[in-house]
């Protein structure tokens, strides 16, 4: 048996390995097309209501503008979004990601608060503050998971438990209050930047990396897909279901966990009320938009970071636009509701199918 | 008993009925007649046509052709409702029931009587109990009904459908998920259902069952009916054969002995002792040899399948123990039984099977790469070799492998599905029905390759409802009824006839 696994990973002669295609990452009608549509039209609506959107300027070392702004907020909901798109390809979904948030910038800003009191414990140096919060996403990623997959509770049930409790518990950490920091290092994460773009695109763009290498320079991604497209026969096919339902959770809790010391990073707080409030919704959608089916199967991790970034451009545009505020929230259900329109086939060929008979008066009056 | 009188007149009558879905033929031409206060089995194998039947009487579906005829007059009824209305009700094998409702608001949902324009619970409650009552039921009604047993929830549902048509009942696999004593009360409910009159059209798998009930017997086989007989007067042995559409004294299938392993020593591949399941199957022994091929024969229903997912570790074995050349393990997952080199091709395809929005590619390599673990991805160019090769092996019909698997046909799903274990190459293979629904020329390849499996040392154990095929292939029969291993013919003993006998035999 071990004779012929390894047959079986040994290079194939004939040409060089590759392990995945391009083609293979916008497959399936043409979504990945509509989708980067949906953005760019999105985008020069933007720069319609403000002729400077597209601007980028150097500031003090650092790059500012419009668009800038754009890819700076969206690096929380891409994060979020790199998790929850595992998570649904699973038939799962994480409503907890915007809790987890608040309890690892609770984490984090607890602990750091103490080495800026001057502790010298080694766990609350800046470095180890961070992994201790990555960790703490971890673990409430893997609570979900064993709700989820040990014990086969519904998922928008089970997550909705650490939703409605993980707010409390991060208020139980602060001990009700919203900690501020001074630590450098912290700050960094949310408000720092490499040749004048911010930190947290760097932060996005290399989790959406190493993510994407994890799932598809192995098996996971084809289980992933596997399990949601078809739970019971992947499982008498010898799949561990179980195992890859854990496994979607924790990294979406990590995803939260990195998203909540950005946003920590950025306000040099943590209110364990307002931080990451409503961000689980922004993910869901943004997964929605890129592709992957709320029934699972099929995933794209780069599309659904494409959906994000329609979320956030649209939130800028609509911020910077004369709109009455009061307005935005329906505009921007309404944009949202014309993306999804414009991938759905259905919509497509009822479209089709309206413009028929018109098309037919054209032709008997040439 | 006087019932089954034919001079009576008829409760329902159904003539020349026909029906056909997409070119072929799902019921021809049946007639079939029901008399007040009878019960009438309707029997046949998978794709009989019972369902289709039942659908058409029932509103479901609309006939092509035929008469439907209720106390002697045409009806037409355009679905369940109005069948209802007419007076025929249907219980299934699922149950259409509120679990979280209680007993009395399930039997009056939607009629509860009313006291001064108000929904009456107390009033409710009463009528609930006297119904019950008719049949010898005593529970408390205010219970929910998913308090109570899947019997008393079939029977709660049984006395609601009678208690709104009260004049045909049609029971569909009512006693499947029952054990012997709920058996019993329900056919208690059914005789005195009888007694008043009622026309009961029972379909069940359970042979034993239906001579203990029924009074006669209309059978069915590719879509035609092909007999009618009062239930006393049919013997098993003829029962069977019409349902299988063999004659008993045919001699075919003198068993080729060309899947012989060449290398002479058969040495045990596995041997399970004692494995049973409350409800699923009764204790049984099974020992299969490396190059061997066991079919497994019986009717639907007999337990077969259910054997099979023991063996294969889907449904635990309460007792028992397995044994892989001769080291004792524990099967209580499909991964642990792959691990020790077992591998399942279900029965329903579609949902224990396929991953239908995977490609054939995916499809083939899925079971090898869970077997080897998320972390040693099968190289692409490696994934494709194995697809292609397969592809070619099984003759799969599909432009590539890139396309999704759920869009091939039948035969060619089947055929991935086998390529899929193929390429984990195990050393123990079960087929559940493994040739079913599959067009003439990939069911004689599928056969060739299981032959040529065992003749390269493999345990094979196939599943099948078509007698001449297990008796072209196996080495050994295991003949099963009502979820018990009857008995194993070996060598000569195996004929069409000898495996009839054997499922007949009281």
């Amino acid at each position: 048996m071990v004779e012929m696994e390894k047959q079986v990973l040994a290079p194939v002669n004939e040409h060089k390995v590759p392990n995945f295609r391009w083609s293979n990452i916008f497959r399936g009608d043409n979504r990945a097309l509509w989708t980067l549509l949906a953005l760019i039209i999105i985008l020069i609506v933007d720069r319609m209501v403000s002729p400077t959107f597209f601007t980028i300027r150097m500031v003090n070392g650092r790059l500012t503008g419009s668009l800038i702004n754009t890819l700076d907020g969206a690096a929380p909901i891409i994060l979020l979004s790199i998790g929850m798109t595992l998570v649904i390809a699973t038939k799962g979904v994480d409503l907890s990601v915007g809790a987890v948030m608040a309890i690892c910038a609770a984490v984090a800003a607890v602990l750091i608060n103490r080495h800026e009191a001057g502790s010298d414990n080694i766990l609350y140096y800046p470095g180890f503050v961070i992994l201790i919060a990555i960790l703490a996403g971890a673990l409430c990623g893997l609570w979900n998971g064993i709700l989820v997959a040990l014990f086969d509770i519904q998922p928008i049930i089970a997550t909705l438990i650490l939703m409605v409790a993980g707010r409390g518990i991060a208020q139980m950490i602060t001990e009700g209050q919203s900690p501020t920091f001074t630590d450098e290092t912290l700050a960094y994460i949310g408000q720092g930047t490499i040749f004048g773009m911010p930190f947290p695109v760097y932060v996005a763009g290399i989790a959406l990396v190493v993510v994407f290498l994890l799932v598809r320079r192995t098996a996971l991604g084809l289980l992933i897909e596997s399990v949601g497209i078809n739970s019971k026969a992947s499982h008498y096919t010898g799949v561990n279901a179980a195992s890859i339902k854990l496994f979607v959770y924790i990294i979406s809790g990590i995803c939260a966990a990195i998203a909540g010391l950005v946003v920590a990073g950025e306000n040099t707080y943590a209110d364990p009320h307002t931080a990451g409030q409503w961000s689980e919704l922004d993910a869901i959608v943004a997964v929605v938009i890129g592709g992957t089916l709320l029934s699972g199967g099929r995933f794209n991790l780069l599309l659904s970071a494409v959906g994000a970034l329609i979320i956030q451009s649209l939130r800028i545009g609509l911020y910077i636009s004369d709109l009455h505020p009061n307005a935005n929230l329906v505009v921007k259900a309404i944009v949202i509701l014309l993306v999804l329109l414009l991938q759905s086939k259905e919509f497509k060929q009822t479209i089709g199918r309206l413009f028929k008979p018109i098309l037919k008066l054209k032709a008997i009056f040439k | 008993m006087s019932v089954n009188e034919p001079k009576q007149p008829a409760l329902l009558e159904v003539r020349g009925l026909t029906k056909t879905f997409t070119a072929t033929p799902a019921l021809s031409e049946v007639d079939f007649t029901l008399y007040p206060g009878e019960v009438h089995a309707l029997l046949g194998e998978n794709g009989a046509g019972k369902s289709t039947l039942i659908k058409l009487i029932t509103g479901i579906y609309k006939r092509d052709a035929g008469t439907i005829h209720l106390n002697g007059k045409a009806i037409e009824p355009h679905n369940p409702r109005h069948a209802q209305e007419l007076g025929i009700s249907a219980v299934y094998q699922e149950i259409n029931l509120i679990p979280t409702l209680s007993v009395a608001e399930n039997l009056f949902v939607g009629r509860q009587p009313r006291f001064l324009g108000m929904v009456s619970m107390q009033l409710t409650n009463q009528k609930a109990r006297t119904l019950l009552k008719a049949f010898n039921i005593d529970i408390d009604v205010t219970r929910d009904l998913s308090a109570y047993s899947i019997a008393i929830q079939q029977i709660v549902a049984i006395v609601r459908g009678v208690d709104l048509s009260a004049k045909i009942l049609i029971l569909d696999e009512p006693t499947s998920s029952l054990d012997r004593h709920e058996v019993e009360t329900l056919f208690s409910v059914i005789r005195s259902l009888k007694e008043r009159g009622i026309g009961i059209l029972l379909i069940t798998h359970f042979l034993d069952q239906v001579y203990e009930i029924s009074d006669r017997i209309t059978v069915l086989r590719n879509g035609r009916k092909v007999g009618e007989h009062l239930t006393k007067e049919l013997s098993r042995a003829k029962l069977i054969s019409e349902m299988l559409g063999r004659e008993f004294t045919e001699t075919l299938g003198k068993r080729n002995s060309q899947n012989d392993t060449e290398s002479g020593e058969h040495t045990t591949f596995l041997d399970i002792k004692g494995f049973a399941k409350r409800g699923v199957i009764e204790p049984f022994d099974l020992e299969i040899k490396k190059g061997e091929i066991v079919g497994l024969a019986g009717l639907l229903g007999s337990g077969r399948t259910e054997l099979g997912h023991l063996v294969f570790g889907i449904n635990r074995s309460e007792q028992g123990e397995a044994f892989v050349e001769g080291k004792k393990i524990r099967l209580n997952s499909p991964r642990k039984a792959i691990r020790y080199g077992f591998g399942l091709c279900p029965e329903d395809r579609k949902v224990e099977g396929l991953v239908a929005d995977l490609t054939v590619r995916e499809n083939i390599i899925l079971a090898l790469q869970a077997k080897m673990g998320w972390y040693r991805h099968i190289p692409y160019k490696r994934q494709e070799q194995f697809a292609n090769e397969m592809i070619e092996a099984l003759h799969i019909a599909t432009p590539d492998a890139e396309k999704p698997v759920g869009q091939l046909s039948g035969g060619n799903q089947q055929k991935v599905i086998l390529a899929r274990w193929l390429v984990s190459n195990p050393d123990f293979l079960i087929l559940d029905e493994p040739t079913r629904g599959i067009d003439v020329g990939a069911h004689a390849e599928i056969i060739n390759i299981i032959k040529r499996l065992a003749k390269e040392g493999k345990a094979m154990m196939v599943i099948s409802s078509e007698l001449a095929e297990i008796v072209d292939y196996s080495d050994r029969v295991v003949v099963l009824r009502d979820r018990k291993k009857l008995t194993e013919l070996t060598g000569d003993e195996i004929s069409e006839d000898a495996i009839m006998q054997a499922i007949a035999e009281k």
